[in-house]
């Protein structure tokens, strides 16, 4: 999409999660992204993501630390589609798409 | 009448007689009543260059009619004019300074016109004498502001001039004593004309003319906000308030300053508030607009008072069927003072929450931005340490408690303290980010030659900053770099929160300082729209009985 922003990470390292259905959180509208978390092979945990507001890459990259620090998962592939989500919003949704898949630590 | 304008004690009656018999001999005015087409003369006649002049402009109700009879004087005529108002809000606020009439300014409140504001000062236009708060600026019309001359707005006069000002009395009392018992002159325009008034806000003998305007004075309806947009984030910090800080310290009497994030704590409280069981231990006492976001929390038995500052539109009914809660006079309706409010707030309330636009790490937090003068309003006051306060509640001694623990001589000396709370989402719209290392005011005050940066509410007056991320309890700091780890605590991604000492925010974490929504017991994944005890406006409607009637723009029904 014109004027989107595509950015890439992966993190190594994760606990492999028992079999999961993907799921998916959050709507695209201004303000919020949708996040799809999806079964990978491996022990990597792929976030790829799509965001129409540019040069924010080194926060993406501290806000995706954080969560892969938060919740240490691998095997999957973390597909975000955003529309400006604050980072607040970006990291309640992650968070709740673990929690979709089961992945959540109590 | 020769000697008393002879007398050098009595100069100013004597100046006041002068311009009394001035516009009295114009054609449209008799007695006290001034025809519409009139008021241009008249004001030609009464006021004179150099005049200290106020031109009520509320934080809602507006002079209008009066503001833009004021931009048609003759400036050979009048000119120099000295503004003193608490709000520009409208153009003709500052027209008059564009088309030469007035020349200086002190004020509280630019909101709507501090782009231009900035502007004009920065061509010379104007002098602005300071930027006050509300409480400030009412003072210093007893001490060395008086108006010689005040145009202000009323709902209706009878033939004596006799006034009611309807549901937003707001500033008009406090105008109109510091003019009249001053030798000064008082010009109303009222929407009406009647036989009998429903009650007398202001009595006709501090009154001097009235005109009825062609159109109703203008009201802005300020503090209505749609629930439909209150989003998870905010529900998630209003239920990190109510759990972590008026649940904590037993928060019976506040103040909540305007936006999303206070309305989502007043739609919680009959939820959220009601689950945690604190019904009846807090939020009991306000000071606070009749916000329509607080209906559901009125009507499930939470709050016995609430004093006003100004009114809402679309309230009226409600309000008047609530007597028991609001202020209301025999005729049942709203009785605002935003004077008394202020004074409420300032002395009267153990809290009062409210956002920001940026934060610096010290705490000091500004809504000044570059190229807009915006000036305060009421936040400094209802956001400061009422340092004359003397009368004890729980919530005063526990901050004051943790405050002074450990300190000794006079700053150990033990007494009670106000908690003042800063509630941001670390970035807001568009990625600004809330938390900067530098207020944009600094830079202000150099463009504008002010001798202070205008700081909102200072740093050593805030006790708690709370985000998405935590709250930093300021009060259990002990020295700046302890602060300024607590604030950078709380920063989130924001670039001051990322250049924080993890370590020293941790230890501030174990010792209480900064406490997570995890530390609270609050997963942020419950923090849904669904426990909004309103989430559209027609949901506040309903609760209210259908007595709340929204101005046109919030109905989407």
């Amino acid at each position: 999409m014109a004027g989107m922003e595509t950015l890439h990470y992966a993190f190594d390292g994760g606990r492999a999660l028992p079999p999961f259905a993907p799921a998916l959180v959050g709507v695209v509208a201004s303000g919020n992204l949708e996040v799809l978390v999806e079964p990978a092979a491996g022990t990597g945990c792929r976030i790829d993501v799509d965001t129409s507001a540019r040069g924010f890459g080194p926060i993406w990259e501290a806000v995706l630390r954080d969560f892969h620090a938060r919740h240490g998962l691998g095997g999957l592939v973390v597909s975000i589609h955003d529309m400006g989500a604050t980072p607040a919003v970006v990291s309640l949704r992650l968070d709740q798409a673990i929690s979709a898949i089961g992945g959540a630590t109590p | 009448m020769t000697t008393v304008a002879d007398s050098p004690w009595t100069r100013q009656r004597g100046n006041r007689a002068a311009r009394l018999a001035r516009a009295s001999a114009l054609a449209g005015v008799r007695a006290k009543t001034v025809e519409a087409g009139a008021i241009v003369a008249l004001l030609e006649a009464l006021i004179e260059p150099g005049d200290r002049v106020c031109l009520e402009g509320d934080n809602q109700k507006q002079a209008d009619f009066l503001a833009r009879a004021l931009t048609q004087v003759a400036p050979a005529r009048v000119h120099d004019l000295h503004m003193v108002q608490s709000v520009l809000s409208l153009p003709e606020h500052l027209d008059v300074f564009e088309l030469g009439i007035a020349s200086r300014l002190d004020f509280s409140f630019s909101g709507p016109q501090a782009a231009r504001l900035a502007q004009l000062l920065g061509q010379g236009k104007l002098q602005i004498g300071a930027i006050h708060t509300y409480l400030e600026l009412f003072g210093r019309y007893f001490i060395d502001l008086t108006p010689k001359v005040s145009l202000i707005a009323a709902q209706a006069a009878d033939a004596q001039g006799n006034l009611y000002t309807g549901p937003n009395t707001e500033d008009t009392p406090a105008i109109v004593e510091a003019t009249a018992f001053k030798s000064g002159i008082v010009v109303a325009q009222v929407n009406e004309i009647v036989d009998r008034l429903p009650r007398v806000d202001i009595p006709a003998d501090w009154v001097d003319f009235v005109v009825k305007a062609p159109q109703p004075a203008f009201i802005e309806p300020l503090f209505t906000r749609d629930p439909a947009q209150i989003s998870e984030i905010q529900v998630l910090m209003a239920m990190m308030a109510i759990k972590g800080i008026y649940a904590e310290y037993g928060v019976q009497s506040l103040n909540h300053g305007i936006g999303f994030d206070t309305a989502a704590i007043e739609l919680l409280l009959p939820t959220y508030g009601e689950r945690l069981g604190l019904k009846g231990k807090i939020c009991r006492h306000w000071a606070l607009n009749p916000h329509p976001a607080l209906i559901p929390a009125i009507e499930a038995g939470w709050v016995e008072s609430v004093h006003s500052f100004g009114s809402e539109l679309g309230m009226e009914d409600y309000i008047r069927a609530r007597p028991d809660v609001f202020f209301t006079g025999a005729d049942g309706s709203l009785r605002s003072n935003r004077a008394f409010c202020q004074a409420a707030g300032h002395y009267a309330c153990d809290l009062f929450i409210g956002s920001t636009l940026q934060m610096d790490m010290q705490g000091n937090s500004s809504t000044a931005t570059l190229g807009r003068i915006a000036g305060f309003g009421g936040a400094p006051n209802m956001g400061a340490d009422a340092r004359g306060r003397r009368h004890a509640s729980e919530a005063w001694l526990k901050a004051g408690r943790e405050a002074r623990s450990g300190l000794s001589g006079a700053r150990g000396t033990p007494r009670g303290q106000k908690l003042v709370v800063q509630m941001v989402e670390t970035f807001r719209e568009h990625m600004q980010p809330a938390f900067v290392e530098t207020l944009d005011a600094w830079k202000l005050a150099e463009q504008a030659k002010l001798a202070l940066p205008p700081i909102m509410i200072y740093g050593d007056d805030v006790t708690h900053v709370l985000t998405e991320e935590g709250i930093a309890n300021l009060l259990l700091c002990r020295d700046d770099e302890e602060r300024e780890q607590a604030i950078r605590g709380v920063a989130g991604f924001t670039p001051a929160g990322q250049w924080r000492d993890r370590a020293m925010v941790e230890r501030l974490r174990q010792r209480g300082v900064i406490r997570r929504p995890a530390d609270l017991g609050i997963d942020p994944r419950d923090a849904t729209r669904n426990l909004l005890a309103a989430r559209t406006m027609r949901d506040l409607v309903r609760a209210s009985g259908g007595l709340y009637q929204p101005p046109r723009r919030f109905r989407n029904w």
